[in-house]
């Protein structure tokens, strides 16, 4: 991500050059619909061990059997017609490791994305995904030195058995909703970490995804496995060229932070607007670790996404800061999880929304405190922010509290921009798209200061870009 | 499983000693036939309705967190007319208010007695009748107002039940300008075992009047099983002032569905509090519509849950008007393994500009077993609006109740003043300190209850 700001506008460059694309020069393509043969196919071509064979088909049957969610959930998921979409595409290549290696149109698209390129060079252990593959990988000598391993999905199931098939799919069985049981029929790409106990990794890992064939669902998997006493950033960002016709994008992230590890985790989601993002997200925290999910998402069509954190161990303490921006025609259905199972487990979610236009923010969460728990915490603030007359914003929490000796608050308001702060900033001289950014800005601040500093830069620039003809 | 079904066998045993029709038979043959062909007709079609609907099931969002196992109708049979003995018993214990404008006193869906308004109201055109009087000879005002608001909290099932079976029930109606000081104070009591009550309340308040009812749920028998589904139609006219308080203090054995529907029209306002005391497992679903410009809804409850009890209340705070007010305060007190349930929904339409609304939940959980779920919801369209909510659950405050212990107060009555004071707070809200001193009594009985 850039930290340069004296590059120009990132958020302006990548949306006015939004309706790109590249020519389609894939070597393996399993076509369009899903049938067992697709998964047959996926797992041919990535030479998946027997045992990641039979997962995938187990999870396909749990696919079909599974009903869409939208006895509580938005009626636009009828939407996605799963015959048309792309399961599997691949160029073919390896993962590379150095910059020379990267093809040429790869790193054309780097350059529409606004990515300079000093930054490119320096970008510490990216994973860059571009459709299924990971063609671009670097991992920083430093960072494999400590030991950490930084794989692709399918790499880390071969060459790693011993260390990843203990939790996959473990966080996040295959049965827990029918995405989940989609992407694990037929994932490929993500990234595996592991940080071997008291690793302490200074840079952040990234990883950057796209989306870059029409009716191409992206379905990558992550694990991150922090060991005892170890921690680690992790980012990913994501942007995708326009397309007609609607994409899915439906990833399963699944994070274990063994005892006294801290992991944080940030996502800047800013797909086009014909996308339907529905990720799995969810962490385990064991004693004393810390798990921080940050999560922006900009863009799309309709995204439900829900970072999850299982208090497991005492002292877990479990976090998700989440900003979305609703504008015309998106619906930004985020929300968090919060399950305690251990005592003295203490859990945060501050959630801001903004809808603007016929943009509709909601707010979906769960906290859950079993009985027999002592000390545990939650706290829950949701504020909403409502730019036009046509706007809406929905809160829906759902909170179980069992038991004494545990205190759990939720909170939320909606407000709108005030309208004296517009006038006065006017009077100022700024114009009235100005003032309304600068105020929605301000609304998010204390969240986006919590924020690593690129990101911070990049999310503000977004906003205003946002916000550019919203008024008026 | 064997006891279970042993059980199970007792009850039409005991029913087919009264040879009470069950509800699940149906309207049965030639009931109700003295009433009109155009309400015989609704119940009916209200009967069709129910059988086509599908129990509710945990899966519904609109029943979440809902224990749905406890809504099994087999047992219940319809309501018969109490015996002489415990129709003077029932009226010896239907005590409440020392000062009412009028009372109505039911027991299994049979009126036992009547206290008439005063001949000065009746004068002024103030009407308080039974259900059935009132849609004959009322019928218009009746078919404007009678179930009139969409079902919207889950309990289309229930609510088309109540329509086929309603009976029971009580018809005011208050002119224009005309303010009834006193409240009205109506009884319904369930007496058999297995019997079942449909209550209903029809209160229509004209322009710029103003009213008070209060409605008592009891049973002549703690331990006796019963069911009572019933449903309130209150209406606020322009500028308008109704308080409504309802006093559930059901058996333990009872399961109760309550749907109450509340329309304020412009420059209204609407107060309801619910006590929620007795009753095995009661739902209780309270919609509060503000249609006119400059309404007001205040939406009181509060539950004391004991033994193994569940609570489940479910809200619709719809402002479907700019510059209208919505206030909830829910306040919970949960020992033993008592569960409590909170689904609130506060929607603004689009177009409502200028609206005020807030929830609030409040969970006081005082055992290591009882649970709380809160489901404290917002949907806006509309901007220019203040809108929050806020949901907590906690304990007793250790050091308050230090400090009573340290002053010689017994840990028990520490404890009843303490869960007192937190509850005390939504019934002030009433600001009729006759009813909130009756609604004391009710909960410190109830606090020694669940001390036995």
């Amino acid at each position: 991500m850039v930290t340069d700001t004296e590059a120009a506008p990132l958020g302006l460059e990548r949306n006015a050059n939004g309706d790109f694309s590249y020519p389609d020069t894939h070597l393996h393509d399993a076509g369009v619909g899903l049938t067992e043969e697709t998964i047959h196919y996926i797992s041919n071509i990535k030479e998946d061990p027997d045992w990641v064979r039979e997962f995938r088909l187990n999870a396909y049957k749990t696919f079909l059997s599974k009903p869409m969610p939208t006895h509580w959930a938005s009626n636009d998921l009828e939407a996605i017609v799963f015959e048309n979409i792309r399961y599997y595409l691949s160029s073919g290549t390896q993962a590379k490791r150095s910059w020379e290696d990267v093809p040429e149109d790869v790193k054309r698209t780097f350059e529409r994305l606004g990515i300079p390129e000093q930054e490119r060079k320096f970008l510490a252990g990216v994973e860059a995904q571009f459709d299924s593959e990971a063609v671009y990988s670097n991992i920083k000598a430093a960072v494999g030195e400590q030991g950490v391993i930084f794989v692709g999905s399918t790499e880390g199931l071969k060459n790693h058995p011993e260390i990843f098939r203990k939790w996959f799919g473990k966080v996040i069985p295959t049965g827990d909703n029918k995405f989940s049981a989609l992407n694990s029929a037929v994932f490929s790409g993500g990234s595996f970490i592991y940080v071997p106990p008291g690793v302490k990794v200074k840079h952040p890992l990234q990883a950057y995804f796209r989306i870059n064939a029409e009716n191409f669902g992206q379905f990558e998997r992550t694990l991150i496995i922090v060991d005892e006493g170890a921690e680690l950033t992790y980012m990913e960002g994501c942007t995708a060229p326009k397309f007609n016709t609607a994409t899915l994008h439906s990833a399963v992230v699944e994070l274990v932070a063994l005892k006294g590890a801290k992991i944080q985790y940030i996502t800047v989601q800013n797909w086009s607007a014909n996308v339907f993002n529905l990720v799995t997200k969810r962490a385990i925290a064991h004693e004393e670790a810390e798990v921080k999910w940050i999560d922006c998402n900009i863009g799309s069509r309709l995204t439900m996404k829900y970072p999850g954190v299982v208090l497991k161990g005492r002292k877990a303490r479990g976090e998700v800061l989440s900003i979305a921006l609703a504008s015309n025609g998106q619906h930004q259905d985020t929300g968090a999880k919060m399950v305690h199972a251990a005592d003295e487990t203490t859990s945060n979610i501050i959630s801001k929304s903004i809808s603007i236009g016929t943009g509709r923010a909601t707010y979906r969460g769960l906290v859950h405190v079993p009985k027999h728990l002592k000390n545990c915490k939650n706290n829950t603030e949701c504020d909403a922010l409502l730019i036009n007359a046509n706007s809406r914003t929905d809160t829906y929490p759902a909170i179980t509290v069992r038991g004494t000796g545990n205190s759990v608050q939720h909170e939320a308001s909606v407000s709108q921009v005030s309208a004296e702060q517009i006038f006065y900033m006017q009077q100022r001289g700024l114009t009235e798209a100005q003032a309304m950014s600068l105020s929605v800005n301000g609304f998010v601040n204390d969240l986006v200061r919590q924020f690593p500093m690129e990101y911070s830069v990049e999310l503000k620039r977004l906003i205003e870009l946002e916000m550019e003809g919203s008024v008026g | 499983m064997s006891i279970l079904s042993a059980v199970l066998d007792e009850v039409p045993v005991l029913r087919q000693d009264k040879s009470a029709p069950t509800i699940l038979g149906g309207i049965p043959e030639g009931e109700g036939s003295e009433l009109p062909e155009w309400f015989i007709a609704r119940r009916q079609e209200a009967w069709r309705q129910f059988s086509s609907l599908p129990m509710p099931a945990r899966k519904d969002q609109a029943w979440r967190f809902s224990n749905v196992k406890a809504l099994d109708l087999a047992p219940f049979a319809l309501g018969q007319a109490p015996g002489d003995g415990d129709r003077r018993e029932i009226l010896d214990r239907s005590v409440s208010l020392d000062e009412v404008a009028g009372r109505l006193i039911y027991a299994d869906d049979h009126l036992l007695r009547r206290d008439p308004l005063p001949e000065p109201l009746r004068a002024l055109g103030v009407i308080m009748k039974p259900l059935e009087r009132g849609l004959i000879e009322h019928e218009e005002l009746f078919r404007q107002h009678f179930m009139a608001q969409p079902v919207a909290l889950g309990s289309a099932k229930f609510a088309a039940l109540h329509e086929a079976f309603v009976k029971s029930g009580t018809f005011i109606y208050v002119p224009r300008g005309v303010e009834v000081e006193l409240p009205i104070e109506i009884f319904h009591w369930l007496n058999d075992q297995d019997a079942s009550v449909f209550p209903h309340t029809l209160l229509i308040a004209d322009e710029l009047s103003k009213v008070t009812v209060i409605e008592h749920f009891r049973s002549t028998h703690r331990d006796r099983r019963g069911f009572a589904c019933g449903v309130n139609d209150l209406v606020a006219g322009r500028g308008a002032k109704i308080s409504y308080v309802c006093a559930q203090n059901w058996g333990e054995k009872v399961l109760s569905v309550q749907m109450n529907a509340t329309t304020a029209e412009r420059d209204a306002s609407a107060l309801s509090l619910n006590v929620h005391l007795g009753g095995m497992y009661s739902r209780f679903e309270s919609l509060s519509r503000l249609i006119g410009e400059g309404a007001r809804s205040d939406l009181l409850s509060v539950s004391v849950g004991a033994g193994t009890q569940e609570f489940d209340a479910r809200t619709l705070q719809e402002h479907a008007s700019p510059h209208t007010t919505s206030d909830l305060l829910y306040k919970n007190s949960l020992s033993d393994l008592s569960r409590n349930t909170f689904g609130g929904l506060i929607r603004v339409e689009p177009h409502a500009h200028f609206t005020d609304a807030y929830q609030t939940v409040r969970n006081l959980l005082l055992s290591d077993d009882a649970e709380a779920n809160s489901m404290p919801g917002l949907e806006i369209l509309a901007d220019n609006v203040k809108c929050s909510h806020g949901a907590t659950s906690g304990q007793l405050n250790e050091d308050e109740f230090f400090y009573l212990l340290a002053r010689g107060i017994p840990a028990r009555a520490a404890r009843q003043l303490l869960v007192g004071g937190f509850l005390n707070e939504v019934v002030q809200r009433l600001n009729h300190p006759a009813i909130a001193e009756k609604i004391h009594e009710l909960i410190e009985e109830k606090f020694a209850r669940a001390a036995r």
